[in-house]
């Protein structure tokens, strides 16, 4: 995408940027990409790309499960399906229709979750996805990006476009996202970026919980503690490049503990210490509270941290 | 429809029946679903003789989805008899790493459009193939075969809303309604009640036939306006004496003996023996 205004996108969030700004650009080089959601289309940003493209876009209603169906069917018929609903929606109503087209079959569709860990705040537990990421994984083939701003949630749309296997993107956050990338950088789908380096402990995180990562290497860094930040944006397949096993490895994700970017770090044999969402029904609260509660923000992620290279 | 034809599509049913007796016989203890599959039987010969699938790789093909898939032993001698399928090949059906085995895999070469498995798939999948066809104005016709059991799972519905809402009418429905699914009958496992009030009030037109009969069913497929969809009323593992209407129809071996009671029923019925 041209211009690429850090600020910008970040007043606009991670799927208002995909969907307003990059999409319409993209569908005008592309007519083989048509727009599939689930009754999400006015959350996600998509009615500009309504405006500009009505016969492109396709509201299934409230069916995840028809959705990826019909997105198989369109695949086949040679268009690139994008398919729009809420992450803890998409990826459990919908997971059968996902593992026999995006997976068994290798249908090309990109499928975006909204809304993905906390982000649905006082909604409830029933609207928080802490399991897609897992689930996901699960699937052979299954490309799993997981942005860490919206900058970056442009930018692995624009490459998943271009990629021939079937992405499944992890947003976060609504309007007003942090900003982890200040200006346009070189990003590729499957690739791991390292965002500070430190000589003692390393911190390896995935979509919001980069921006935390930073902000806890920040506070270390005041106690001494050198750590080495890198945004593992891709959780599958995982890049192993610059996973350092020599330094303790924290995997840091606002996701369950079970099944995601940590339990990826360790089949890989990387020995990562387990920063996510604990493997229970918590309570409910906004966004900043749940983060607190789970240890997930940048003082918290610090002080565990802390307390875990004492032991 | 005239004698001729009536003919060929009947000598093709006999021939399509033996030959899946012969398969079913041949997994030996594995078994196989029999029942579903000789519900339809005159079904997919009709059907393959209606639609225009000569030419797999031309986009303007009809499309055959078959969304009860279990149904195989019906699918893969319709499609041996329309030239897909050899003989050779038949006889690797359910062989370890064969390509044909209980559920069809996606094969445009072997005539195979849809992986099919998991019921209710069938129909979603071809709402997403109708669109597509519309869209780059194809005209062409897209035929599901559903299962009455199958209607019990959710997506069906959803499907059928979205027919209804995005005005699919190159879409063809037929309904095996063979009244059986694998725990017993469909009044006692999950009552679907009036399955025609359901499909008019999704604003379907629905033209009921006998599903054994060849002459209703070719004339039941011939192109129609609207949303349409045929229930077909078939017969649990029609036309074999002791497995018809019979809940053990569902996926069963056959011994020796049953075997040739099986053969003999159909050749029976057929006048040749």
């Amino acid at each position: 995408m041209e211009n690429c205004n850090s600020k910008l996108l970040a007043m606009y969030g991670q799927s208002a940027s995909m969907f307003g700004m990059a999409l319409p650009e993209l569908a005008a080089q592309r007519e083989d990409i048509v727009v599939l959601a689930a009754d999400q289309s006015v959350p996600a940003g998509l009615d500009k790309f309504k405006s500009l493209y009505p016969d492109r876009f396709f509201n299934v209603g409230i069916a995840e499960q028809n959705m990826i169906g019909i997105a198989a069917g369109l695949s086949d018929e040679g268009y690139l399906p994008v398919c729009v609903a809420q992450a803890c929606f998409l990826t459990m109503r919908a997971y059968e229709p996902i593992r026999q087209y995006a997976g068994y079959m290798r249908k090309r569709m990109i499928l975006v979750g909204l809304f993905s860990g906390f982000t649905t705040s006082l909604l409830g537990n029933t609207h928080y996805a802490k399991e897609d990421i897992a689930l996901m994984r699960a699937i052979p083939g299954m490309r799993i990006v997981a942005p860490a701003d919206a900058m970056e949630a442009v930018k692995c749309f624009e490459s998943a476009v271009c990629s021939a296997i079937p992405v499944y993107i992890r947003l976060w956050g609504k309007t007003g996202t942090p900003i982890v990338y200040q200006s346009d950088y070189d990003y590729e789908l499957g690739k791991a970026i390292r965002l500070r380096e430190g000589k003692d402990i390393q911190l390896v995180a995935t979509g919001s919980m980069v921006v935390q990562a930073l902000e806890a290497a920040a506070l270390l860094a005041e106690d001494g503690i050198e750590a080495d930040v890198i945004n593992m944006h891709t959780v599958k397949p995982l890049d192993a490049s610059l996973l350092d096993k020599s330094k303790p490895v924290f995997a840091i994700e606002e996701h369950s503990v079970i099944g995601g970017l940590g339990d990826a770090l360790n089949d890989i044999g990387v020995h990562a210490r387990k920063i996510g969402i604990a493997d229970s029904f918590g309570v409910v609260g906004k966004y900043g509270y749940l983060l607190e509660q789970n240890n997930l923000t940048g003082e918290k992620i610090k002080e565990h941290i802390l307390k875990n290279l004492k032991i | 429809m005239n004698k001729t034809l009536l003919d060929k599509l009947t000598q093709r049913c006999y021939a399509m029946k033996l030959k899946a007796l012969d398969m079913a016989f041949s997994t030996g203890t594995e078994g196989s679903h029999i029942g579903g599959a000789f519900s339809c039987m005159e079904i997919l010969a009709a059907l393959y003789e209606t639609a225009n699938v000569e030419d797999m790789s031309s986009p303007g093909r009809d499309r055959i989805i078959l969304s009860k898939g279990h149904a195989v032993l019906a699918y893969y001698t319709a499609l041996w008899q329309k030239g897909f399928l050899t003989e050779e090949q038949l006889a690797g059906f359910d062989q370890n790493g064969t390509g044909l085995y209980g559920h069809p895999h996606r094969n445009l070469q072997s005539g195979m459009e849809f992986t099919a498995g998991s019921l209710g798939l069938g129909l979603s999948y071809a709402v997403g193939v109708a669109m597509a066809c519309k869209k780059r104005d194809i005209k062409n016709r897209i035929f599901v075969i559903l299962g009455d059991g199958e209607c019990d799972e959710g997506i069906v519905w959803e499907s059928l809303m979205s027919i209804r809402n995005f005005e699919l009418d190159n879409m063809t429905l037929i309904v095996d309604r063979n009244h059986y699914q694998l725990d017993g009958p469909t009044t006692e496992v999950m009552n679907l009640y009036s399955m025609d009030s359901k499909f008019r009030a999704f604003g379907f037109n629905v033209t009921t036939v006998n599903g054994h009969g060849i002459e209703a069913l070719y004339d039941a497929l011939q192109p129609k306006e609207g949303l349409n969809v045929i229930i077909a009323d078939t017969v649990k593992a029609h036309g074999i004496s002791f497995l018809a209407n019979n809940k053990l129809a569902h996926h069963t071996s056959l011994t020796m003996k049953k075997y040739q009671q099986a053969v003999n029923d159909i050749k029976a019925a057929y006048g040749e023996l």
